[in-house]
């Protein structure tokens, strides 16, 4: 009865707040053009950025700094999932391989998996795509390795310095931008040295997307391998 | 009655869906599901907004003018609200992982400290 009452009050619940998102979203129009600041970039995109693809230049070029501040909160997640997840001894605790299909395409694809997460990373600019689901992919090949094998293990220490490293690469590339530009992630690439001025469309253009989304790439692959690693594993106790 | 869109409907009761998840079920772990699902709920409805018909994604190349792309902010921001969303799943999912440590159970009812 109880869970009948629940159930029912719960769906009354929702078609009210249902009915008044839909109400809300009556007087937005499907499908007209209402582009405010969008048609600006998309007008000044190849001239100021030097990229392609809109997109990225948003998230990569004029609003840099929120993804600076997407990729600590993204570091901040996986330094949680470490400290909620910590324990004194951990392994891994998993009893059978995986099956035959699994363990020798893990195999062969592992690095075709890599290689095509570093294409889409580096082909931010001018391709669907970017740093995030780059990343992830890479991360996708780890946990191929992770089903696959039971004693597979991603090596830590050389991780957590590349995570760093990255970190701070992008720091530092928009420090550079601060020196010469006089803002911090100053496009300096694309904007001081005109690196690749009559190649836009190809891959040597788009100032410091293909930089910046390189280290995203790098830095989301370490941290969501890492996440992926925490998780698996489990205490052991002697 | 209100007229909205095909694809404001679909993705307002993604959302709900989701919603009724998170307010009926009682496994920690379908509860999840269920802010998952809100999510790309809010996300397919952003983007939703940011349609244009007859136009094409903002990737400005061959055919593609200033004037025969989409709007790219709300796909910008939904690029965003991926990543965060990734993030938190990840956090919730460790937490319930711990919670299954303490309690042995996922059932919210049964771990006395989360009822309410």
């Amino acid at each position: 009865m109880v869970s009948v009452l629940k159930r029912s009050l719960a769906i009354i619940t929702l078609l009210i707040i249902g009915y008044w998102i839909a109400q809300a979203f009556a007087g937005v129009p499907f499908g007209q053009d209402k582009m405010l600041v969008g048609q600006y970039y998309l007008n000044n995109v190849k001239a100021q950025t030097g990229a392609v693809n809109a997109v990225t230049a948003v998230v990569v070029n004029y609003r840099g700094f929120d993804t600076l501040g997407e990729v600590t909160v993204l570091f901040i997640a996986s330094t949680g999932v470490g400290a909620l997840l910590w324990k004194r001894k951990k392994e891994r605790t998993a009893r059978t391989e995986g099956s035959i299909v699994l363990t020798t395409g893990t195999r062969y694809l592992f690095p075709f998996v890599l290689i095509f997460g570093a294409y889409i990373f580096i082909h931010g600019h001018l391709t669907p795509g970017g740093g995030f689901p780059g990343g992830a992919t890479i991360a996708t090949g780890f946990l191929l390795l992770y089903m696959a094998f039971i004693v597979y293990e991603i090596p830590h220490k050389g991780f957590e310095v590349a995570e760093g490293l990255v970190g701070m690469g992008y720091v530092i590339v928009g420090l550079i931008g601060l020196m010469i530009g006089g803002y911090f992630l100053f496009d300096w690439i694309w904007q001081t040295w005109q690196l690749g001025t009559n190649n836009i469309g190809r891959l040597l253009s788009g100032g410091f997307i293909p930089v910046i989304y390189t280290i995203i790439g790098l830095k989301v692959g370490t941290e969501l391998s890492g996440i992926i690693d925490n998780m698996i594993k489990e205490e052991v106790r002697e | 009655m209100i007229h909205i869109s095909v694809y404001y409907f679909g993705a307002i009761s993604l959302i709900l869906i989701g919603l009724y998840a998170v307010l009926v079920k009682k496994n920690l772990l379908k509860m999840l599901i269920g802010l998952s699902i809100m999510e790309t709920g809010v996300n397919l409805l952003l983007i939703s907004v940011g349609y244009i018909s007859g136009r094409s994604a903002p990737i400005l190349s061959e055919g593609v003018g200033p004037n025969q792309a989409v709007d790219p902010i709300p796909q910008a921001l939904v690029l965003t609200a991926i990543v965060i969303g990734v993030a938190t799943t990840a956090m919730a999912l460790s937490v319930a992982i711990i919670l299954y440590e303490k309690y042995g159970t996922l059932n919210v009812e049964e771990i006395r400290r989360l009822r309410g």
